[in-house]
């Protein structure tokens, strides 16, 4: 293969080490003064998406060209400008102020796509923040692309890839043609620290910015948030002295009997 | 580097007052709130990148082998390959010397992030880039600029050789000789107290060609190890032990006359002038021992109980740990401010002095706090905190002790207010 574009989707999320606490009126996590970076599974989809570049720069087979996306805020631009650092090539910002569910992002990385023409997408499994493990699924349906999704390894073929997923079962390797979506796991590769030339070369490296509205996308969301609540907190253990003891607390007190 | 600072922060540099900026429009709440001076808090964009960066490298890859560092007194390979690796070795070097081109705030962020893990590791990173690296950026000719940045910054560690066992605060009354020869010059003396002395193969020696015309036959030297440096006695310390500070011999060693750095003569003026600058890279260095240790031990005061309470609710730890805290504030903005005139082109010295006098104080008062909020744990070796308190006694001592930091504070102080 000549050249290999490759469009990587990534969110700006609270960060993982945070410890998250509720809003005051009940209706979302409090996310202001609170520190943010690029969602954990997007950045080993930046990883995977050089890591391919530099392997077929270094087998002299062909190029590629790393291109991020993340669609939000104007605070999406930092997790851009960590994404140009790490070593993508140029990055492109969808600027919503409106909260953006997966199905809305799928459609506006649909609009992206028709215009980049990308070989793959990689996204992350899912966002930390939401868990919805919607939005690479949804695309490839969008698309009518294959999906190779909760990426443990990935090797390039000729206009194919072979992927091993993990699964609830244990391990399964698909092959698909290309173009395709990827979305990435944990296991799958350990992400590099953005080094400080990097960060001085990234200052000019492109990013384009893109209102939502322009790609006459329908991004309303569909699900309304009702309440969010923290967990219960943890009560101490008891000791029981019989088995009888046992069934009626587990009855009476938990209420899970 | 300023193109890289936002425009709202551009009257930082013009604009010295802010009153000029907003006049008083009573019951404005814009008039007000439209300061555009900011906060020694504000970073650029790339300097809290780099922050992030180093911070999760210390982390990371050095936070594992800090403990085994400090008790093999040996600096890890992987750790050193680690610094070069994330061009944090040639911070503000330019690029075409395959430097990391960043700014002088940047390198100062870079030592305070990696003194709140390891201050040895953030002291031999500090020597290379406020010392070594500035030296060669500001005095030398291009040749020996073009022979020796990329080294610096890519795989090879350099030290400055000022101090001997009779000159250290008197360091103009050094003994090292170097005498002429041609084309060549003669080294002869012993240098002691080298930091990075143990894992450099590039020296600065600072050597008087003209015993007869006192300090104003200091200059500085370049020096290849392959030239015949003697790397002797490796001093062990009380603390940064990952830190190799040895004592170095010199018999007779051939350095070309090109190998001097800037001018004959000149030498002292250049050891004065450069540790001005690295006394705030010192600053950053305590400010971030004292930091680390703060972080190390504040979890511990809301997870231990005495007589039913949490340690960290008595009043007494709370006004405790809330004046050590506002020190460590005040450090920091001494050092950040003191930064960022340097950075502007203002006068510095002062400002300089002082914060790396304070920072030093607040340093070493953090981590003896610490380790009796600890108790017992504070005092084991088998947890980080007490390294910080061996740690934070060479902040006093080194790159101008803290009587010279007087001293020079008052000069400036003298010169202002007498007539």
């Amino acid at each position: 293969m000549s050249n290999l574009r490759i469009l990587v989707a990534t969110k700006r999320v609270v960060d993982y080490a945070v410890k998250i606490r509720v809003n005051a009126a009940g209706s979302a996590v409090e996310t202001a003064n609170v520190k943010h970076s690029m969602n954990p599974f997007d950045e080993i989809g930046t990883e995977q998406a050089i890591q391919i570049k530099e392997a077929l720069a270094k087998a002299k087979t062909g190029t590629a060209e790393v291109i991020v996306v993340s669609c939000g805020p104007a605070k999406s631009q930092e997790t851009l400008r960590t994404a140009l650092a790490m070593g993508a090539d140029r990055a492109i910002h969808v600027e919503s102020d409106v909260e953006l569910q997966p199905l809305a992002v799928a459609k506006l990385l649909k609009a992206v796509v028709e215009k980049e023409k990308p070989d793959m997408v990689i996204l992350g499994k899912q966002a930390i923040d939401d868990d919805s493990n919607q939005t690479g699924q949804m695309l490839a349906g969008l698309l009518s692309w294959p999906q190779a999704t909760f990426a443990s390894k990935v090797e390039l073929g000729d206009k194919s890839m072979t992927v091993t997923r993990e699964v609830d079962g244990g391990v399964e390797t698909i092959k698909t043609p290309l173009p395709a979506i990827l979305t990435t796991d944990l296991r799958l590769n350990v992400p590099r620290y953005a080094s400080l030339p990097n960060i001085m070369k990234a200052k000019k490296k492109p990013l384009e910015k893109i209102v939502a509205s322009s790609l006459g996308v329908d991004i309303k969301p569909r699900l309304e948030t009702l309440k969010i609540a923290e967990p219960a907190k943890r009560q101490g253990g008891k000791l029981v002295e019989s088995v009888d003891d046992l069934v009626d607390k587990l009855k009476n007190e938990a209420k899970v009997l | 580097m300023f193109s890289a600072i936002r425009p709202r922060l551009a009257s930082v540099v013009a604009k010295p007052a802010v009153l000029n900026a907003v006049r008083p429009r009573f019951f404005s709440q814009a008039a007000v709130a439209r300061s555009n001076i900011a906060s020694l808090h504000t970073l650029t964009e790339d300097e809290a990148l780099l922050k992030e960066t180093v911070a999760r490298f210390a982390q990371d890859q050095v936070l594992p082998k800090v403990q085994q560092m400090d008790e093999t007194e040996k600096l890890d390979k992987d750790v050193l390959k680690g610094l070069f690796e994330q061009g944090l070795m040639g911070i503000e070097t330019d690029s075409k010397y395959d430097g990391s081109e960043s700014s002088f705030m940047s390198a100062i962020l870079t030592i305070e992030e990696l003194a709140k893990v390891d201050p040895s590791i953030s002291v031999i990173c500090d020597v290379q880039n406020t010392l070594v690296n500035t030296l060669f950026r500001k005095y030398a000719s291009e040749d020996i600029k073009e022979k020796y940045l990329p080294r610096l910054a890519t795989d090879t560690v350099g030290c400055f050789c000022l101090s001997e066992a009779g000159s250290g605060s008197d360091a103009f009354a050094l003994q090292t000789r170097a005498v002429k020869d041609g084309d060549n010059y003669i080294l002869n003396g012993t240098k002691m107290w080298i930091t990075n002395s143990g894992e450099a193969e590039i020296f600065l020696v600072f050597a008087n060609v003209a015993p007869e015309k006192g300090y104003k036959g200091i200059t500085c030297f370049v020096v290849d190890k392959s030239m015949g440096v003697k790397v002797n006695k490796k001093e062990s310390k009380l603390g940064i032990r990952a830190s190799s500070t040895c004592t170095l011999n010199f018999d007779d060693i051939v350095v070309p006359a090109s190998n001097i750095l800037g001018e004959v003569g000149k030498g002292y003026k250049y050891a004065i002038e450069i540790l001005n600058e690295g006394r705030i890279g010192i600053a950053a260095q305590m400010l971030g021992l004292a930091q680390g240790a703060f972080d190390a031990t504040m979890p511990y005061l809301f997870q231990r109980k005495q007589f039913g309470s949490l340690i960290g609710n008595f009043q007494g730890m709370q006004h405790q740990y809330a004046q050590v805290a506002m020190e460590i504030e005040a450090a920091r903005l001494l050092t950040y401010n003191a930064a960022r005139l340097k950075e502007q082109g203002k006068p510095f010295v002062k400002e300089a002095a002082m914060a790396k006098l304070y920072a030093s104080q607040v340093a070493e008062k953090t981590a003896s706090r610490c380790i009796e909020w600890a108790g017992g744990i504070g005092f084991t070796r088998d947890y980080p905190i007490e390294k910080f308190y061996r740690d934070c006694k060479i902040g006093a001592i080194y790159e101008g002790t803290s009587n010279i930091q007087l001293q020079t504070i008052a000069k400036i102080l003298e010169k202002q207010y007498s007539s």
